[in-house]
């Protein structure tokens, strides 16, 4: 079973994006689960998102405690312990896996971000994306997202990048204009091409 | 009526899964006002009334107070009434809920546990229906957002049957903004299982004798409504497994009163309501492959109480951990507890039974929480004697 863990701060879209990685490893045929932990609900409170993904159906219903990909779409909450949501929790690191793949949402390298994390000499893997950038030209807002899980898809293979796309389309079609959609996808296909591994 | 077995799933959480199950039922009347952690039922029914895919008369009131009372007068004049709240809000329905279920009027709640204020709280446990455990509305219990889907149909028929209110409950948060895969049955499979609601009384049905409902009684008559209302919930027990057998046999997921898992050959065990039960049955898994004989009964059914049935599961045992997402805060035991011990209590070598209460607040319960209580479940048959009968845990 895969577990993943996702921190940004609210309205940048994390919550989101865990349901449309859920929604997508769904569609090809495994078992998912992906919830949020809010917090105070208020704009730039920090807020955690949750996915598991196997191909047995899933039954525990706990928080995911030991991710083995970590998401981080600010990177303002590195090295903060953060208070709120359903329990105080340290920081971004806090009970990853060794072998865990961090994603850090960055235009600096992949080496700095390993040292912010703390994760210098460590067996975790670490690659960085410009995902805030990519989403100002692409979708012309700070929305951070779907950027991300281009990466997700480039960085680990739980997901192809059509996969993802397609889903996109199929169940935000109704809810969003064709721009935006299009805008998101583009969002996601630079993601997937501007991630950087170190 | 064609089966259907589907295997095509589809991710849902379970508000909007509860909101799909209520699209489809396509209630006469849905007086509501909405609370976190239930708000999306309620805002995504709207939208199905907004572009005409329901024929409901959606009620927005001032309170849940009002909420209830307006199901109340719709069901009172004949309607299919379907509303969801939480925490404070069934808390502010207290008084009319009695109402409702001394009228006889088939209303289905669903119910999204949240803690209830004070400290405020948005989070999950059970004290809100908890709390309206004698309201005598019938009380169901959903592990998953499959079930909390399939639990609103089985409730609209159960409460007509027998015409008694019946609240569906699932978790706050876990289970109403998770996304799980499940799957749906159509439209015309939901409208041939619930079928045309044809009460055989109302204030509208015949105009021609028309009659009140409501009407006061005093010591001549009192009490023998009281007793008809109690013998209707006696009924609901047997309903409750026509009604989920026939639901089985329709679209293939079986749900009984209980849900035991490992059971059979069990020393100790824990009795759990809702999304908790599932990481318990990880515990479990992993403890079996150690070599420990241990279980879990998870209550679906509350209200009735399937006291015998309890009984039934839990003969054998040696030690069992009464799980309670909330307290009674009568220094002896959450109310799981102090239910399932009087099931057992006629029980010859009845097991011993300690009371856990875990969760307050939305507070998680890993599989680790589950595994240190069978560590004193065993413990307890180990020693044969219980050091501490009611204790907080997960804190």
């Amino acid at each position: 079973m895969l577990e993943v863990r996702w921190h940004g701060r609210a309205q940048q879209g994390v919550v989101t994006a865990a349901k449309v990685l859920g929604e997508t490893c769904l569609r090809t045929g495994k078992y998912v689960q992906a919830f949020p932990e809010f917090g105070p609900e208020r704009m730039g409170a920090p807020v955690k998102a949750y996915n598991r993904v196997s191909d047995e159906p899933i039954r525990m219903h706990c928080s995911v405690t030991n991710p083995g990909f970590v998401l981080i779409a600010d990177p303002t909450l590195i090295g903060i312990a953060l208070a709120g949501g359903m329990e105080s929790s340290g920081g971004v690191t806090e009970g990853a896996t060794e072998d865990a793949v961090f994603i850090v949402n960055t235009p600096k390298s992949p080496a700095e971000m390993r040292t912010a994390l703390e994760l210098d000499g460590k067996p975790a893997k670490v690659f960085t994306v410009d995902a805030s950038q990519i989403s100002i030209d692409k979708i012309g807002r700070h929305i951070p997202n779907t950027p991300m899980l281009g990466a997700l898809a480039k960085a680990t293979g739980m997901i192809t990048l059509e996969d993802l796309m397609d889903d996109f389309k199929v169940n935000y079609s109704k809810k969003y204009s064709e721009a935006v959609i299009n805008g998101n996808l583009e969002a996601m296909k630079s993601g997937y091409e501007g991630i950087s591994e170190g | 009526m064609a089966t259907e077995k589907s295997n095509e799933m589809q991710g849902l959480t379970g508000n909007s899964a509860v909101a799909l199950a209520m699209k489809q039922i396509n209630p006469d009347v849905c007086p509501a006002y909405p609370i976190t952690p239930s708000t999306a039922i309620i805002e995504t029914f709207s939208s199905y009334v907004a572009d005409g895919e329901v024929d409901t008369e959606l009620i927005t009131v001032e309170s849940e107070h009002s909420a209830m009372s307006a199901s109340i007068g719709a069901a009172a004049a004949g309607a299919r009434v379907m509303t969801a709240t939480s925490s404070q809000g069934l808390a502010l329905m207290w008084e009319m809920l009695y109402i409702a279920s001394g009228l006889r009027l088939p209303i289905v709640l669903t119910n999204v546990n949240r803690a209830l204020a004070a400290p405020i709280n948005i989070h999950c446990d059970h004290s809100d229906s908890m709390g309206a455990r004698d309201s005598g509305w019938v009380q169901l219990y959903s592990e998953t957002v499959q079930e909390s889907y399939d639990n609103v149909f089985m409730a609209v028929r159960i409460a007509e049957k027998v015409r008694l209110p019946v609240m569906v409950c699932l978790d706050g948060f876990i289970t109403s903004h998770a996304i799980e895969n499940m799957a749906t049955i159509s439209d015309a499979n939901v409208q041939d299982f619930v079928g045309e609601y044809t009460p055989e009384t109302s204030l509208l049905k015949d105009m021609e004798n028309p009659i009140s409902i409501g009407a006061m009684t005093l010591p001549d008559y009192y009490m023998t409504f009281k007793k008809q209302q109690s013998e209707a919930m006696a009924e609901a027990k047997d309903v409750v497994e026509e009604v989920s057998a026939e639901f089985a046999q329709k679209f293939g997921r079986e749900y009984g009163l209980l849900d035991s898992y490992e059971l059979e050959d069990a020393d100790v065990a824990i009795v759990i309501f809702n999304s908790a039960t599932g990481t318990t049955k990880v515990a479990v898994d992993e403890l079996r492959k150690e070599g420990f004989k241990v279980g879990v009964l998870r209550i679906r059914l509350f209200r009735p109480l399937p006291h015998a049935e309890i009984a039934a599961a839990l003969k054998g045992l040696k030690a069992v951990a009464c799980l309670d997402r909330a307290d009674s805060f009568n220094d002896f035991g959450g109310p799981l507890f102090n239910e399932v011990r009087s099931s057992i209590y006629d029980l010859e070598d009845r097991p011993k039974v300690i009371s856990r209460i875990y969760g307050l607040g939305g507070r998680d319960y890993k599989v680790e929480d589950a595994k240190s209580v069978f560590e004193e479940l065993l413990k307890v048959v180990e020693t044969g004697t219980v050091e501490e009968m009611t204790k907080y845990i997960t804190i």
